[in-house]
């Protein structure tokens, strides 16, 4: 699956369709509040849903690879948790800047905003016990045992808590769902755009992931010939 | 191997076309690039990073299945 091409060209387009549609597709006039500035939709919030895929099928690995030890699995839970904290830094990056104009400042403590920097940090935890284990078996072991943790503080601390108190994020009022983009300020012919971007995007993570992947299991091979 | 070079030579063609399309808009004033505020233009600047990211990952993509074949 990994070496086919035709998922790669399939990203290329959707991706293409979204960097131009993007900048097309008409948007509502939301009383001059967002403007332009809506259009982040289809490149702020899929760097967060290209996170939650990749540290998904982070986990699963970790799983994986609990039920039975094998370094590919382990390899594979690493590179697809190293990968999507480069877009969870993404996420935080391009979240500042939208925030700097959209709310007076880059970082203003909304628990959105809060709860993505504990889950990022969590993350980052995951490396430094991974890196202060010398064992490689117990680096895996522990190191899967550690990602599900991570995995199950980063539903709380981006999903569920943000959503019980108020905040900067349209709907983050408990009752109403969503503590991203208001459903309301979003119309049709953006969700066209919206969902192509989600997968776009968390495709092109995968890509980068499974490189990473296949570079580490290469370097394995070398070892085990030496 | 073949595939990926038709597929560079598309990417290749449609990018040479936008800038023939740009050669000949700057006659106008009032073209597409220059109405909204210049958004068009940061969609230009975001398809060309993108592009960009693209063939970056496709040549590491082949390197890597080069290392993949060797070994």
């Amino acid at each position: 699956m990994i070496h086919k091409p035709w998922w790669k060209i399939l990203t290329f387009l959707i991706l293409m369709y979204v960097c131009t549609m993007g900048f097309l597709v008409d948007i509502p006039k939301l009383d001059g509040r967002l403007q332009h500035s809506v259009r982040n939709l289809f490149f702020h919030v899929p760097m967060w849903i290209t996170m939650m895929t990749l540290f998904s099928t982070s986990v699963v690995y970790a799983i994986l690879y609990l039920r039975k030890p094998s370094s590919k699995y382990d390899i594979y839970s690493l590179e697809f948790a190293r990968t999507g904290l480069i877009f969870s830094f993404l996420g935080l990056a391009t979240g500042a800047i939208w925030a700097n104009y959209q709310w007076g400042a880059p970082w203003s403590g909304d628990p959105k905003q809060n709860g993505a920097a504990i889950a990022v940090l969590i993350y980052c935890a995951y490396f430094v016990l991974r890196g202060s284990l010398t064992d490689d078996e117990k680096k895996a072991r522990i190191g899967a045992v550690y990602n599900i943790f991570a995995f199950f503080m980063l539903f709380p601390t981006i999903w569920i808590l943000p959503r019980l108190v108020e905040s900067l994020h349209p709907g983050g009022l408990g009752s109403e769902g969503n503590p991203g983009l208001n459903p309301n300020d979003t119309t049709s012919a953006m969700k066209m755009v919206m969902v192509p971007a989600f997968i776009g995007w968390s495709l092109l993570g995968v890509w980068i992931a499974t490189l990473r992947v296949r570079v580490a299991l290469l370097k394995e091979k070398q070892l085990n010939n030496e | 191997m073949n595939k990926l070079k038709q597929i560079g030579a598309t990417i290749a063609f449609a990018i040479l076309s936008v800038f023939a399309n740009a050669q000949t808009a700057t006659a106008e004033s009032h073209d597409i690039m220059r109405s909204n505020g210049k958004v068009y233009v940061v969609m230009a600047v975001v398809v060309t990073i993108v592009l960009g990211l693209f063939l970056y990952l496709i040549s590491l993509d082949r390197k890597i299945s080069k290392l993949e074949r060797k070994s």
